[in-house]
């Protein structure tokens, strides 16, 4: 089988890359053409394209096959296998050989670009005119990744000179659970954004008459937000988990490439609701949807290319210039066709008055569009201040928690006034009937904070610290009263209970209330973030019975010892956690030295404190910094980090929140009793 | 009501000023809590990309000497500005955290804040022409509705359209 592999799947690999690029040309070619003749031919053409690029798929999926077969037969007669994978490494990591590495991860790209385009083609009967304006769009960027495999980053090609018995190893920061699921679902997020980008294309050029392209793209958009949201929190739990640094996000240029189309995507989320209710932001949800995807690439350009340094970046290689081709050819194609087709572009409502669901949409967009721009100003000013004035500056963490922290705590305030707007208009005393509680809640808790110790003239993290919880709960208090209110109303017309009322209202809109579910997981994640300014931490060199204090808890040192296995040998503490006399736990902060690659790692270990504190619950995370040559003994580094854990429950709950949206809406109940007639309380119509 | 309700919201809206203002200009001063704050305007040079006293690297070449140098700055006296100019001349300007909000440096602050007001002034001017442009003409037979029956109507969807 080795024999076979070292000699069949290089071959078998680049045959495939070649006939997907073949194929992709095709589809992309023909069915351009197919669409400019039109008529019967047109047609015939245009079904051959359709296929081509269903066979594009197969062939990509086939050299994937191909990476993956030679990771899990050790195959290193493959470069990409040789520097990536080695034979004691376990399993599941050599799967994710196939997206640890420049080549095989634009091989994973391409591959889910493929599937994406593959369930497109299969579904064209929606709409065969728009589908197949939206699979010339895809073929396109697929023959774009395509020639990069091919001819700029080939991730079949062989290793020169004699055969080494074993490969170089993983990233060790790469063998981790997690990573085996982090890269999938942001690329899953980039790439998706394709979809609803050709579609928008697809309908410019057509000039597609209504919003039917935004309600084809309604789920795919949620889907690929969904998957980029999962993406980025995976991303940022694993920095947490692994990384060692006691932080979840470093505000790397990596980081913010991620960032950057997800809030443009969210942005869209929102605005498209203006479209389809209103006729309303349609020149501005063509562009939001271009800038999407045209972030997604550039954040590619940004990993790839080295122009900008990162801890997380690939190797400096010359697949940027390919990229920054691309981004301007993009670029260029679409704004050829705006300026030729936005004349059907135009706003079939006005807006009525500033205080409605409109204009919050209007302001949401523009804060998010902002964030956007920070964050891209903030991750580009090193390179901007080099070419002005020679020398390189950097932009971290102090410059976006003091220009990002405001614009964040505002759009906090639009997530929790918006949904209490109805559309076209709302009244004052409406806003202030459903406003007033919530408003009470927050400020309950902001007074709350201050009886508890927080002291926000101490410092600006402290105050915004302040200002973050009182929003979120703002918020939280806001989704859960329009949950009882409109629960309420169903109760009095059908008698249901309360809750049961509150869940077929949740049904009959899914979308409106799935999107308010969201709003709580981001409130709760705000919470999660909010209690960084908090954070504690504490290093001590600990020989057996040395006790570490950290906040209420005390770490024992029982003991400390080394190991040893195939792929790696390591050293960890036995850590006793107390808090006042009672243990509560025991923990093994470990060091590991990966032996292919010679490269250390720490593997933190990490209490969340919910027995002990419930709703104020710290994270009590000890690293095993390394030991003292000369004593032996180990090292250690404990945080205790106030309220993180409520950044993954927060998660759970936008995911969860996300997954309802996507649920049909049911048939509206019939009344089975008598309504009395009186004044209903105003909820917001639509989504 | 309008009356009544201004000045109350003029003088909310001046204690809220108020209140703003002693949050920023009341602050400590001590070595500890100066250590931590320069401590995280600094970076690491090794390489790591992470702020100073982040840094974890083990036998890291740079982030303990970094520290016990920032230690012996405080402990001389000297104030952030000057602590922070050595840091620069012994390191280079990256090892600042942050721009300076001196020279070219106060462009990267600016910019944001001054997107957000382009931003908001042109959504003002776009939401008043957009207020101003007349009303999509009707179809043939379609009576326009104003006024009073109008608000009727408004009601009427209102209620049946509650949720």
């Amino acid at each position: 089988m080795s024999q076979f592999s070292s000699a069949a799947l290089p071959q078998i690999g680049s045959f495939v890359l070649l006939l997907a690029l073949a194929l992709g040309a095709y589809s992309f070619l023909v069915g351009a053409f197919a669409l400019f003749i039109g008529g019967k031919e047109g047609e015939y053409l245009g079904e051959t394209a359709r296929r081509a690029g269903i066979a594009t798929f197969a062939a990509v999926f086939l050299a994937a096959v191909a990476l993956v077969t030679a990771a899990f037969t050790d195959d290193f007669s493959i470069a990409y296998i040789f520097h990536h994978s080695n034979r004691d490494l376990p399993g599941p990591y050599k799967f994710a050989v196939l997206w640890s590495g420049q080549e095989g991860s634009l091989l994973f790209w391409s591959l889910l670009l493929a599937t994406y385009g593959f369930v497109l083609r299969l579904r064209y009967k929606t709409d065969p005119r728009l589908f197949a304006y939206a699979s010339v769009v895809i073929a396109a960027v697929q023959v774009f990744f395509l020639m990069l495999l091919n001819f700029a980053a080939h991730p079949f090609a062989i290793l020169q000179g004699q055969l080494p018995p074993d490969g170089s190893g993983l990233n060790p920061l790469l063998q981790y659970p997690e990573m085996v699921i982090h890269p999938p679902m942001l690329y899953l997020g980039y790439v998706g954004f394709t979809v609803p980008f050709a579609f928008a294309l697809g309908a410019l050029i057509m000039r597609y008459p209504g919003e039917k392209w935004i309600h084809i793209t309604r789920r795919w958009t949620m889907v690929t937000w969904g998957f980029l949201t999962i993406g980025i929190f995976l991303g940022a739990h694993w920095a947490y988990a692994v990384l060692g640094w006691g932080g979840y996000w470093g505000w790397d240029p990596v980081e913010n490439a991620s960032l950057m189309p997800w809030l443009t995507g969210t942005a869209f989320l929102h605005s498209v609701m203006m479209q389809e209710k209103r006729g309303m932001l349609k020149t501005w949800n063509m562009w939001l949807v271009f800038f999407t995807f045209w972030l997604a690439i550039l954040g590619t350009f940004l990993t790839r290319s080295g122009i900008i340094s990162s801890v997380h970046a690939f190797a400096q290689s010359s697949i940027g210039a390919w990229f920054f081709w691309f981004l301007i050819v993009s670029a260029a194609t679409f704004v050829f066709f705006y300026v030729q087709n936005h004349s059907h572009l135009r706003s079939e409502h006005k807006l009525e008055s500033m205080i409605s669901r409109e204009s919050s949409f209007l302001f949401n967009n523009l804060l998010f569009v902002i964030a956007c721009f920070t964050v891209l100003w903030g991750t580009w000013f090193p390179k901007i201040s080099e070419l002005v004035q020679g020398n390189k500056v950097t932009v971290g963490a102090p410059f976006y928690n003091n220009v990002a922290v405001p614009v964040a705590l505002l759009l906090l305030l639009l997530t929790a006034v918006g949904p209490l707007l109805a559309w076209r208009r709302t009244s004052f005393e409406s806003l202030r009937r459903n406003f007033m509680w919530p408003a009470l809640g927050g400020l309950a808790v902001g007074v709350l904070m201050m009886i508890l110790g927080v002291r926000p003239w101490k410092d600006i993290a402290y105050f915004y610290s302040l200002m973050a919880a009182m929003l979120a709960t703002l918020v939280m208090l806001t989704v859960i009263s329009e949950f009882v209110r409109g629960g309420r109303v169903i109760s009095r017309h059908t008698g249901f209970s309360l809750f049961g009322s509150m869940l077929h209202l949740w049904h009959r809109n899914t979308r409106r209330y799935g999107g308010y579910i969201v709003h709580f997981g981001v409130a709760v994640v705000i919470i999660g973030i909010l209690g960084t300014p908090f954070n504690r931490e504490a290093e001590k060199e600990m020989g057996f019975g040395d006790k570490l204090n950290i906040g209420p808890y005390t770490l024992v040192c029982q003991s400390y010892t080394q190991d040893d296995n195939a792929n790696y040998s390591n050293e960890w503490a036995i850590m006793n956690v107390f808090k006042g006399d009672q243990q509560i736990t025991t923990l093994y902060p470990e060091r590991r030295l990966y032996k292919a690659s010679s490269q250390p790692q720490t593997i933190p270990r990490i209490y969340p404190t919910y027995a002990q504190d419930f709703f104020l619950v710290s994270d009590l995370y000890v690293v095993y910094e390394g030991r003292n040559d000369e004593t032996g003994r180990p090292i250690i580094k404990a945080h205790l980090n106030p309220m993180v854990p409520w950044i993954w429950t927060g998660l759970i709950v936008m995911i969860f929140g996300t997954i309802t949206c996507l649920i049909p809406n049911t048939a509206p109940l019939r009344a089975t009793v008598p309504a009395r007639i009186q004044t209903a309380p105003a909820v917001g119509a639509g989504d | 009501m309008r009356l009544s309700t201004r000045p109350k919201l003029k003088r909310l809206a001046q204690l809220g000023l108020l209140v703003f203002a002693v949050f920023n200009l009341l602050g400590v001063g001590d070595d500890d809590a100066r250590f931590k704050d320069l401590g995280h305007h600094l970076m690491c040079v090794c390489g790591c990309n992470q702020i100073l006293l982040e840094c974890n690297h083990v036998g890291c070449q740079y982030s303990d000497r970094m520290r016990n140098e920032l230690s012996a700055a405080l402990d001389r006296g000297d104030n952030d500005d000057l602590t922070l100019q050595s840091f620069i001349q012994k390191y280079g300007t990256t090892v600042v955290a942050a721009p300076s909000t001196t020279g070219f440096g106060r462009v990267a602050w600016i910019m944001p804040f001054a997107a957000l007001l382009a931003g908001m002034g042109t959504l003002v001017w776009v939401v008043r022409s957009w207020r101003m442009r007349p009303a999509p003409a009707l179809a043939d037979g379609i009576r326009p509705v104003k006024g009073p029956e109008l608000e009727r109507f408004r009601e009427q969807a209102d209620k049946e359209t509650d949720l």
